[in-house]
């Protein structure tokens, strides 16, 4: 079992092979790129730090290096298309050269052209072009893609936000193994092969002193069976969650961890992800709920009637949205914010830099960045910990309210 | 100079269908076979190491009880082995004494009988001794009468004369 583990990941690195583009072709077309930074202008630090934060669907390594993850994409009207993001030949900044059934790749994330009268098929996309666009009062920036000197709106991917957030319902969806899907199975596979070595040292150890994995993962699962599980559920009846709340504390926990990791996706830092978790725990304790922990939320007894219209079962009710809303919120924002100083620690060195227009500056940039960035990354690491132990601990308390028994 | 400048916009926060779809998989997955091949053996068996430990412990509580009161009683039996030890010194003492004045007794009443026999014979041999002697003297005497006598009686005259003497005596009294 054990030496399948490199064979996988040596297959895996053959599957999603990062490919450099042709050097030679590439240079030629440098000048022209549109989204090259004109001389002059301001390095924006926020653009920066929320583009190293976001998904993307080729993983971007360094100079031309990409790895190259597999796209799917849904499209009404048109379909499935499924194939490498390789295909867009990426070179500078993840853009494509070619738009592949009106999906191009532009900085690293597909996007799709909106004209139905662009052709499918592979067609060679020369530059991309960003505009700022009033809409509906509201300024947004517009994508285009340069086919023959035409420029092209692209959509991007939906997103169910309602526009709330700035996105919505577009003409397709991406379903695409993207960095965060890459890095969720990525963490999958590293903890299950890891739980599994201690298993078997486990097995192997019975009667024995714990060794090493194991020695490291038992004292975490005792910490959240002691310290989360049996003080919020109760004794008797943690048992039958214990398996979910572990679920949860290890999955954020060792996303949180891998996300730290350059290249690696921010999983833990982005909604969607967070959504997923927060709903799936509420409807598991809203399942378990019994009589009592509904008749707490819709009937408070021993409470006066108006009152309990008025007051109690509006927030009651609101409280069982509010919960995994807040499950949701806390973990995103507390990784997302981490991420976000660390990018914005790292960017200093071109501030004091002026994007490399001043060597002193780059040198006293790179010093204070250093210094300011390892010390964030240990806080990072910190709340990697707190965070997977804050969603848990509050799961946990939640599985407690719903299948508490009445004690009045 | 090559550094990227993105327009990029805050999309972390814009749930997307596709992202949300995995993580659903991918967390059910994670949950399901780390529940079943990881967390439900893991837990088991750190369950099971516990209820050894306790059992050890418990074991080893009782093994300590157990000691303590062997120890108890061991205690007892020495304290009675030292009460009856020097009851049987008392009583080996006690009997000794007892023999040595019986034995001083026997001695002294041996030595007693032993003296007055001796002291018997002693009478005795006197008692023997002082008749010899009487009789000695008295054959002594008899001899020296004897020699007297003949001395005296030894012409035919003087027998005649204590003859004559004798039966003057003897004359009819």
């Amino acid at each position: 079992m054990n030496r399948l583990v490199p064979a996988f990941f040596a297959l895996l690195f053959f599957v999603f092979a990062a490919t450099p583009a042709a050097r030679a072709q590439h240079d030629g077309e440098a000048p022209e790129h549109g989204t090259e930074a004109p001389a002059g202008e301001e390095f924006n630090v926020g653009e920066v730090a929320l583009h190293h934060i976001a998904n993307a669907n080729a993983v971007h390594i360094f100079g031309d290096w990409y790895l190259h993850l597999p796209a799917i994409l849904y499209a009404p009207g048109h379909g499935w298309s499924a194939f490498l993001t390789s295909k867009f030949d990426a070179h500078h900044h993840g853009n494509g050269t070619k738009a592949i059934d009106h999906y191009v790749l532009m900085h690293g994330s597909i996007l799709r052209i909106k004209d139905p009268s662009f052709p499918y098929g592979e067609v060679p996309v020369s530059d991309y072009a960003v505009e700022e666009v009033e809409k509906d009062g509201k300024k947004r920036d517009v994508y285009y893609a340069i086919v023959d000197g035409k420029r092209y709106e692209l959509d991007k991917k939906t997103t169910w936000d309602a526009g709330i957030l700035g996105g919505g319902v577009t003409s397709f969806y991406d379903f695409s193994i993207s960095k965060n899907v890459f890095t969720l199975f990525l963490t999958l596979l590293l903890l299950f092969f890891l739980f599994r070595r201690a298993v078997k040292t486990a097995e192997a150890n019975s009667g024995k002193a714990p060794s090493g994995v194991q020695s490291l993962l038992e004292p975490l699962i005792e910490f959240v069976r002691d310290e989360v599980a049996i003080p919020s559920i109760g004794k008797d009846k943690y048992e039958p969650y214990l398996p979910f709340l572990l679920s949860l504390f290890f999955f954020i926990l060792g996303l949180n961890l891998i996300g730290q990791f350059p290249i690696m996706g921010n999983v833990t830092g982005n909604l969607s992800f967070t959504l997923v978790l927060a709903l799936i725990t509420a409807l598991y304790y809203n399942l378990k709920g019994n009589k009592h922990y509904w008749e707490h939320i819709f009937w408070m007894p021993n409470v006066p009637t108006p009152l309990r219209l008025l007051i109690l079962t509006p927030v009651e009710a609101l409280g069982i949205l509010i919960k995994p809303f807040t499950l949701m919120l806390r973990l995103f924002a507390n990784i997302t914010a981490g991420h976000l100083v660390i990018v914005s620690f790292v960017g200093l060195i071109f501030i004091f830099g002026k994007s490399g227009a001043s060597l002193g500056g780059s040198v006293v940039g790179i010093i204070v960045s250093l210094i300011l960035t390892m010390v964030m990354m240990i806080i990072e690491v910190l709340v990697a910990f707190v965070q997977a132990y804050v969603f848990t601990l509050l799961a946990a308390s939640y599985f407690g309210m719903a299948t508490e028994e009445a004690h009045h | 100079m090559e550094f990227m400048f993105f327009a990029a916009d805050f999309s972390p926060i814009r749930p997307e269908p596709g992202l949300m779809f995995w993580s659903l998989v991918f967390f059910v997955l994670f949950w399901w076979l780390m529940s079943k091949f990881a967390f439900k053996p893991l837990a088991n068996l750190l369950k099971d190491r516990e209820l050894e430990i306790q059992n050890a412990l418990d074991e080893a509580k009782k093994a300590r009880e157990e000691i303590a009161q062997m120890k108890a009683e061991n205690d007892q039996l020495l304290a009675q082995a030292a009460r009856e030890r020097a009851a049987i010194l008392d009583e080996a003492k006690k009997m000794r004494e007892r023999i040595v004045k019986e034995a001083q007794d026997k001695a002294k009443q041996e030595a007693d009988k032993i003296i007055s026999a001796a002291r018997q014979e002693i009478e005795n041999q006197k008692l023997a001794a002082i008749a010899e002697v009487k009789t000695k003297v008295g054959d002594l005497a008899i001899e020296v009468a004897e020699r007297v006598l003949r001395k005296q009686l030894a012409s035919d005259a003087e027998q005649k004369a204590l003859i004559q003497k004798i039966i003057e005596n003897a004359k009819l009294n």
